[in-house]
Formats: C-alpha cells, sequence, structure tokens
C-alpha cells in the first residue's frame, strides 16, 4: 500500500499543490470563498478584453466570438454532460442530440410561431428534458456500454431525422431565428452588455456566463443533496443503491432529464447566437468532444470539467498556427494527454476513490496486468491510496 | 410503400447480406476487443478506413482496370492480404501507443474511450491531410473528397428467377465467411484463441494461469484488425471508394452489429452484422433511403429493449452485473 501511495504521489508536482490549495480551501471561512467566488465572476466578466485575446487568439480571429461561440457553449454543455457522466455515471455519447432539440425548438417555435427568446428559452428546456425522459426511460435499464451505444444511436437519429424532414428544411436548416430582445442600452467600459446585435459577440458569452454560474449553482445544491448521495450510490454499485432502497432508476431518469436540460439551454443560445442552424452542427464529434472535455478535466469535479471544455474548446482554435494540421495535433493531443493523467487534469478527490471501486460501466479496463500500482479490474489496486487519505 | 419492398425483395435481401457481411467483419473486431479488454475501440473504423486505402494502392500498383471471373478472385486474394497485413500491424501499433499506456496505469475505461477517440481524429486526419495527397498524389483539398477508382468488371454469377447475384456480392459474402469460420477455428482450436477466451472470462485468473496478457491483448488487436483489413478490401470491391471519414458511420454502424448481436460474443457478432445489414436495406426500400441510418439504430434500441443484452447474449464473459 505504501508503494501505491507513493508512485501515486510522485506523479508530478501538479497533484501535490493541488491538494494543499484543497486542504486551504476546505477549511477556508465562508467569506473568503465568497471572495474568491466574487473574483472568478469578475475574470469571467474581464476574460473578453483584447489585451487577453491578443495572447489566446493571436491568429486574427475575434477573441470575444471563440468565447462565445466555442468556450462558453462547451463549457455549458460540459457541465450539463458532467451530471450523467461525472456524477451519475452513465455513459451517454448521444449528448448532442439535447443541444439539437434545444437548437431546434428555437428554430422551429421562433422563426413559424414568433415566440420570443426568454420563452422559447423556457420551452427549449421543458422540451428537452422532456427528450432526455423519452430517451432514458425504455433504455437506462440497459447497463453501462449498452447504454452508450444506444445513447450514441439516439444523436444520429436526432440528426438524420432533421436533415430528412422537410419541415425544419433538411440538410439546408433554420434560417432568421430570433436573437434575444434588447434589455437596455446600458452601456460600460464600451460594452452594451445587454443588447444583442450581430457584431458583438460580448453580450452572449455574458448570458452564458449567467447560465454557466446558475448551473454551478444548481448542480452544486443538487450534489450535495439526497438526490446527489443517490447518484453517487448509483455509480459506485447500482445493485448495492438499489438493494439500499434507492429508487436507482428514478434518480438516472433524473439525471438524464437535467443533463439534457443544460445541453438544451446551451442549443437555444448557440441557435439564437447564429440565428441559423443546421444538422451539420450537431454531430457526432461534439458529443465525443464534450465528453472529452468531461474526462479530461476529471470526470465529476466541477472546476476540472470546465477547465477540460475550455482547453477542448481552445487549443483547435489556438493550434490554428498550422491550419490543415491542426485536429491532427489535437487528435494526437488527446491521446498523450489522457496517458500522461488518465484519471484527468483535476480530479475530484472523492470521485477517484468511487470510480476505481465500481463500476456503473465504467470501471476499469478488462485484463489488467497486474505489478506494481496496478490489480485486476474491481480488486483494491487503485483505491488503495484514497483509503490511505481517508 | 410496401409495393417496393414485396416487388425487389430478393435484391434487397441480397444486399442486405453482402452489406451485412462486411458490418459482421468490422464488428468481430470492436467484439473481441471489448471481451477482452471491456473497451470500445473507437478507432477500430479508422483501421478499416485503413484498410481500403491499402486496397486502393494494391489496385493503382498493379494498374488493373475492367477485372471479372477468375481473376478478380485472385485480385480480392491480393487486395485482402495486403490490407490485412497493414490494417492487422496498425492496430497492434494503436494497442501498443495508445492503450497499453493506460492499461498499465490501471486507468478508468472512460480515459481509454477518450484516448481511442483522439487516435480516432488522428487517423482521420493523418490520411485526410498527409497519406492521401503524398502517397495518393491528390491536392489538399482534395484529399477530404473520396476517391473512387473503378476496376471490377461486374457479371451475374448466379440466376435463379428472381435471384440473381453479381460476382462482387457473392465474393464479399463468400470472402466473408470463410474468415469468420477461419476466426471461429482460431478462438476456438488454438493455444493463443484458448488464451483470449480465457482472458475474456477472468484476467486475473488467466495470468495465473500462465497466460501472458500483453501477448493475448496484442493478438486481439492483431487479428481484430486483420479483419478490418480483410473487410476493407470487401468493401473496396463492392462500393469501389476509399474515403478518410468513411470509417465513422461504417464503424457506429458496425459496433452497433457487434451490440446487436450480444457485444464479447464472437457468433453475435455475425448474427448481428447480417440482422443490421437486412433491417437496413429492407428499411430503406420501405421508407426510403435516405432513412436507412435511422432504420438501423431504431431496430438497435428496439432489440435491445427487449433482450438487454442482444439477441445472442454476451458469451465470451458472463453478463457484467
Amino acid at each position: 500500500m505504501n508503494v501505491t501511495k507513493k508512485s501515486k504521489n510522485g506523479q508530478g508536482g501538479l497533484g501535490g499543490g493541488l491538494d494543499a490549495v484543497r486542504d486551504r480551501w476546505a477549511v477556508a471561512p465562508g467569506w473568503q470563498r465568497w471572495i474568491v467566488y466574487v473574483l472568478l465572476i469578475i475574470g469571467a466578466l474581464l476574460l473578453p478584453h483584447e489585451s487577453i485575446g491578443s495572447f489566446m487568439a493571436p491568429s486574427g480571429s475575434d477573441w470575444p466570438t471563440m468565447l462565445s461561440d466555442q468556450i462558453g457553449i462547451y463549457v455549458l454543455l460540459a457541465l450539463g454532460l458532467n451530471v450523467v457522466v461525472g456524477l451519475a455515471g452513465l455513459l451517454d455519447l448521444g449528448y448532442v442530440a439535447f443541444y439539437a432539440v434545444g437548437g431546434y425548438t428555437i428554430g422551429i417555435f421562433g422563426t413559424k410561431y414568433g415566440w420570443s427568446f426568454w420563452e422559447l428559452l423556457v420551452l427549449a428546456i421543458l422540451l428537452s428534458a422532456l427528450s432526455g425522459v423519452i430517451l432514458g426511460g425504455p433504455t437506462l435499464r440497459l447497463r453501462g456500454d449498452y447504454l452508450a451505444i444506444v445513447t450514441l444511436g439516439f444523436g444520429e437519429i436526432v440528426r438524420q431525422v432533421a436533415r430528412n424532414s422537410d419541415y425544419v428544411n433538411g440538410p439546408r436548416g433554420i434560417q432568421g431565428i430570433p436573437r434575444p430582445p434588447d434589455l437596455s442600452e446600458f452601456e460600460i467600459f464600451g460594452v452594451q452588455p445587454f443588447t444583442y446585435g450581430f457584431l458583438d459577440a460580448r453580450p452572449y458569452y455574458y448570458l452564458l456566463v449567467l447560465f454557466i454560474v446558475l448551473t454551478i449553482i444548481f448542480v452544486k445544491r443538487l450534489e450535495s443533496s439526497r438526490v446527489g448521495r443517490s447518484w453517487a450510490a448509483i455509480r459506485e454499485d447500482e445493485d448495492a443503491a438499489e438493494l439500499m432502497g434507492v429508487p436507482t432508476f428514478r434518480f438516472k431518469l433524473a439525471a438524464f432529464a437535467i443533463g439534457a436540460a443544460i445541453g438544451g439551454s446551451g442549443g437555444v443560445v448557440f441557435a439564437a447566437k447564429q440565428t441559423s442552424i443546421n444538422p451539420e452542427n450537431f454531430v457526432f464529434l461534439v458529443s465525443a468532444l464534450i465528453l472529452a472535455s468531461v474526462v479530461l478535466g476529471g470526470s465529476g469535479n466541477m472546476p476540472g470539467v470546465m477547465l477540460g471544455a475550455f482547453l477542448l474548446a481552445w487549443l483547435p482554435e489556438r493550434l490554428r498556427v498550422s491550419e490543415d494540421f491542426r485536429m491532427l495535433l489535437f487528435g494526437a493531443a488527446l491521446v498523450v494527454m489522457m496517458a500522461f493523467r488518465p484519471e484527468g487534469l483535476w480530479p475530484s478527490r472523492q470521485r477517484k476513490a468511487e470510480l476505481a471501486e465500481g463500476t456503473g460501466g465504467m470501471g476499469s479496463m478488462g485484463a489488467e496486468v497486474a505489478g506494481p500500482g496496478t490489480s485486476g479490474p474491481g480488486s483494491s489496486g487503485h483505491a488503495a491510496p484514497t483509503e490511505v487519505k481517508k | 410503400m410496401f409495393d417496393d419492398f414485396i416487388q425487389s425483395f430478393w435484391p434487397y435481401t441480397i444486399d442486405g447480406l453482402a452489406l451485412g457481411a462486411i458490418y459482421a467483419l468490422v464488428a468481430l473486431g470492436y467484439t473481441m476487443v471489448y471481451g477482452v479488454l471491456r473497451l470500445i475501440n473507437f478507432a477500430h473504423a479508422e483501421i478499416w478506413m485503413v484498410g481500403t486505402f491499402v486496397a486502393l494502392g494494391t489496385v493503382q500498383l498493379l494498374g488493373v482496370s475492367s477485372v471479372g471471373g477468375i481473376a478478380l478472385i485472385g485480385l480480392v486474394a491480393v487486395m485482402a492480404l495486403a490490407a490485412a497485413v497493414v490494417s492487422g500491424g496498425a492496430a497492434m501499433l494503436l494497442e501498443v501507443s495508445a492503450y497499453r499506456p493506460l492499461r498499465k496505469k490501471g486507468a478508468s475505461r472512460l480515459a481509454a474511450l477518450i484516448s481511442a477517440i483522439g487516435a480516432s481524429i488522428f487517423l482521420q486526419q493523418l490520411f485526410a491531410t498527409v497519406v492521401v495527397p503524398v502517397v495518393f498524389g491528390k491536392s489538399e483539398a482534395q484529399g477530404k473528397l473520396p476517391v473512387n477508382e473503378h476496376f471490377v468488371e461486374r457479371t451475374n454469377v448466379i440466376d435463379i428467377g428472381p435471384i440473381v447475384i453479381s460476382n462482387d456480392k457473392l465474393i464479399v459474402f463468400l470472402g466473408a465467411v470463410l474468415m469468420m469460420v477461419a476466426l471461429d477455428q482460431f478462438v476456438n482450436r488454438t493455444k493463443l484463441g484458448r488464451g483470449i477466451r480465457a482472458t475474456a472470462q477472468d484476467p486475473q485468473a488467466a495470468v495465473l494461469m500462465g497466460v501472458n496478457i500483453d501477448r493475448v491483448v496484442s493478438a486481439t488487436f492483431l487479428v481484430g484488425g486483420a479483419m478490418a483489413g480483410v473487410a476493407a478490401a470487401l468493401y473496396f470491391v463492392r462500393f469501389e471508394q476509399a474515403w478518410y471519414f468513411a470509417g465513422f458511420l461504417l464503424g457506429i454502424k458496425a459496433f452497433t452489429a457487434a451490440v446487436l448481436g450480444g457485444i464479447g460474443n464472437i457468433r453475435g457478432a455475425l448474427v448481428g452484422g447480417f440482422a443490421l445489414g437486412l433491417f437496413e436495406m429492407y428499411g430503406s426500400s420501405i421508407f426510403g433511403s435516405e432513412w436507412r441510418d435511422v432504420v438501423a439504430f431504431s431496430v438497435l434500441i428496439l432489440v435491445l429493449m427487449f433482450r438487454p443484452t442482444g439477441i445472442l447474449g454476451e458469451s465470451l464473459q458472463q453478463a457484467r452485473a
């Protein structure tokens, strides 16, 4: 056991430094935490500034547009998928479907029935949650990888139906989606944060920041409630949870619906910003990248997931230095990063223990060769360091 | 709607079987890797894609055009051999470079899945931006397009009433069945095959019994990759096209076939592959060909609702609790 502990701590300075910060954070009084929260929000609001943009987006692409179209959306979607994958432990490979349901809801009801943005937002959230229930109802009894392929299939079904239906203009998609109405002409530091025009991407970014903050609060409260404890029990050991009286099916369905609702809200902002959508916005690659954000950041840990989403949305843009090879480099980077930190860049300590012990469709790989630091699936090797820490 | 289906029942059945044979061969790779490692090897589709380009290269290298009869069988054999060697090698390389480091660290299966997706993107882009422009002498814009090469002279070899089978479909079907029988014999009769089955059942017990797990895993990837290579050669004979992005849809279809039959179960992959091929062709005859993917995935969801572990169930290992 000591051997495993040493090898774990020897993995790099980042893990050790992070632990010290975490220990401080765990005992920090409330006012200190609030200061950090406020600073983080101020930081998020200042992020679109040109001086940051000149480093982050040097190749000429507009930094605020990148923040709103790529990074903000990815962070929001990753937080939503984190509920399904990270908290409830259900592998969803078709998350893009809910994003598409949100986008197409605003597309259809905005252009054909003339609803306004805020009405559409509520409707889209409800409809995408409903689509989560419709998908989850019959399929959540499946375990692990069966669920994965069914969700993947569902994602493709949604995209293909959108492509084949004349009602939503097939492959051409929907144009003329309403933007959010201007809330006020209020101007600060040369930005009108509540005026949703064509040129300035910053108001959309601020809207996303608002959504992200609300999502974080909502999910954080859920996580430390009875629902969150049930999710933890389910992803650790579904059978045991069921035997202990957790209505597993109902909570899995709730995770699906909540994740779907968050994804749907992302789709609404995306469609309202672009004012047009087509089926090719909702390909499997989006699902894969968002899942990669969750896992790369540290499945189940919200700051980590946000970091992962930020990196995955930003890196391909930053790598534009070599236009043709950016996705090539990106694929290689994904493999290399997973090889170096398979537990994610910023994993939560509690989750590491649970994931290693339980399955929930996501235990360790089979055919592990027993050696220092590892042993077969389901046994104590990987869980040992956390036992020591407890 | 149904008139078309009833009138052209036999052509659709034959097309479905030829398509299903290709799905089944690719599905074997998914199912074997899943059986041994419990890993969805997303990059397997790209291993298949590599095979289609090897088949294309073989045809261009031999400089043949309009091949039929016995010569076509010989050509397919050469293409299949070349594609199997390259694809099998690529699959082994993939295992060593992308999955083995994760396995040694005892990473979660989710991490391996992301690694697989990364490898998949890498291979796709490698072919689109480097291999096709450099090796096949296309411009960079052409690298993103499908490459067509017409070389098969199609004749109807079987013509019994409504049943008309062309030579390419017959070769695809027979070639696939031959490979499946060979694989079944390999897994059930040879020592290495026994090692694969043992590892699938219980890796730890297998290690204790003296099975070299690293070798078993490598062999699994090699055999699965070789099957994908043969499938690629057969696909190339049937559709005469190679495209860097073609692996995506074929890959998820093949994985669907594996799940449909019962993942981890080699015979299940065959049943699933043929069933999926038939459902797809029947579905497109009834609803129109633009709905065939929707039909395929809907069938999957329906089957799994009533048989949660696929048609034949998981048999390489016991169903996971």
